[in-house]
């Protein structure tokens, strides 16, 4: 058994919270300036080139890359021979998002209730998402997902009869019924199998892949090369002023599901597709 | 590409919102009043009961926003625009009380585009997702209303040269609609 402190978890889960707000990950930048690349309409340029602008100044004045540092979520990836001591392990997380809000001057965006809305005023509750995995160390991953984008996901259960041509059309319309509203350009998250609640997870999941890495089974590779192709003709542009550049990256991810359905979420992300990891 | 750029001041007047048209970059200074969904609903209330609104909101825009602390040494926390259509339920009575500007990010619905329109305002267009650069603009912010709400309180803030997109001209026109149907056919 490894030992590994509670206050030691909640300092790393602060830290991720002030790095991942602040900086945009290589893979997205990169991917950004091949957009600005390919972008024909003048205004796409234009929008792309405050987002790279914005990155810069974001990490030299260290501000958030966007006001809404969304809600933290946290997958915990724990080795099934770590023994936490000092404390609570999901207390100690929650205390790291309270105290990293806090110390980045990152807008508190948590309410108590759906329906009262009273604000918590620290961002918790953080949701955690656990894994007991081999090994003795603990990996921390944290998503802050922002509302925008959040707001135009989707999960549907298809009848297995729908197959691949009934999920391309459902992601297609989700993609265009969501416009302008998730700030394209986008990472599309896709959880194909599963139930109702594991379609979701894994299609969020999925947004921590780097830009570029495919899925290793070949025929949902192609699915989202596919996919990221059809979602860059609907003409949706950055922003949604109309463009070329729509989405940054469609990924896809599976699991067995039921002989009599076809599970399907959409987990739209924005373009400050911010990520971080750390491992204890 | 260079893009042309117009300069126009707060508040707003018939003769420069009327030289505004879709599509156009503008750079926006003066005063501007943040407002989200908590603050619209208490606005409206307001104004059904019968009761005035908590700022005067007569030739001014409304900012669509919930501006993140303001860091030490900083006039203003991280700031941008939020989706507008959830704004859509409650505009048409603000519209109704001289609302002359809004700046927010999406779609407006064809109801608030049409009473856009009839009152001779605008819908400007920020880019979502750079709030490190437009809280550059900012000059100067404090809490006008509802300090209650939070983040989601009425700000009064001080711009200069915010950068923006006319969505929705006081003439009809749609940035959206335009932009998508221009773009899509070039990529059968």
């Amino acid at each position: 058994m490894r030992e590994i402190q509670t206050r030691r978890i909640s300092d790393t889960v602060r830290e991720l919270c002030l790095d991942s707000n602040r900086m945009l990950g290589d893979d997205i930048l990169i991917r950004i300036r091949e957009c600005l690349d390919q972008e024909t309409s003048p205004t796409g340029q234009e929008v792309l080139s405050q987002i790279l602008e914005n990155a810069r100044i974001a990490a030299e004045e260290q501000m958030p890359l966007c006001q809404d540092t969304g809600v933290a979520v946290v997958f915990l990836d724990v080795g099934q021979d770590v023994h936490v001591t000092g404390g609570d392990l999901y207390e100690a997380v929650q205390a790291g998002v309270a105290r990293g809000y806090q110390d980045g001057y990152f807008r508190k965006s948590m309410v108590r209730d759906p329906l009262r809305r009273e604000n918590t005023g620290d961002n918790t509750p953080a949701f955690i998402h656990t894994e007991i995995v081999p090994g003795d160390r603990i990996k921390i991953t944290l998503l802050p997902k922002g509302g925008g984008s959040e707001n135009m996901s989707e999960a549907r259960i298809l009848s297995p009869s729908e197959g691949p041509e009934g999920i391309k059309a459902f992601v297609l319309g989700r993609v265009r019924r969501s416009g302008a509203n998730p700030c394209p350009p986008i990472i599309v998250g896709v959880g194909i199998g599963g139930t109702l609640e594991l379609c979701a997870l894994i299609a969020k999941r999925s947004l921590l892949r780097r830009i570029g890495q495919r899925h290793p089974d070949p025929c949902y590779a192609a699915l989202e090369t596919e996919l990221l192709e059809s979602v860059n003709r609907l003409g949706i542009g950055p922003q949604g002023f109309g463009g070329r550049c729509t989405a940054l990256e469609v990924f896809v991810e599976v699991r067995p599901c039921h002989i009599a359905s076809l599970p399907v979420a959409v987990n739209i992300q924005c373009h400050a597709a911010r990520r971080g990891e750390a491992v204890i | 590409m260079k893009i042309d750029r117009k300069s126009i001041q707060t508040p707003l007047t018939d003769a420069s919102v009327r030289m505004l048209r879709t599509g156009n970059h503008v750079l926006i200074s003066g005063v501007l009043y943040t407002a989200r969904d908590a603050a619209h609903r208490r606005m409206t209330d307001s104004l059904l009961r019968g009761e005035g609104l908590p700022v005067p909101l007569r030739g001014q825009i409304l900012f669509y926003a919930g501006p993140a602390p303001a860091p030490p040494g900083r006039a203003s926390g991280a700031i941008g625009p939020t989706t507008a259509g959830r704004m859509d339920a409650f505009t048409i009575p603000l519209l109704a009380e001289g609302l002359k500007g809004m700046i927010g990010k999406g779609p407006r619905s064809e109801a608030v585009r049409g009473a856009i329109r009839d009152h001779g305002a605008v819908y400007f267009a920020a880019v979502g997702g750079i709030a490190a650069l437009l809280a550059r603009c900012v000059l100067t912010s404090r809490i006008a209303a509802y300090p209650d709400l939070g983040p989601e309180a009425v700000h009064r803030i001080e711009v200069v040269d915010l950068p923006v997109i006319v969505a929705n001209d006081c003439y009809g026109a749609d940035l959206y609609e335009e932009g998508v149907a221009a773009n899509r056919p070039a990529f059968p």
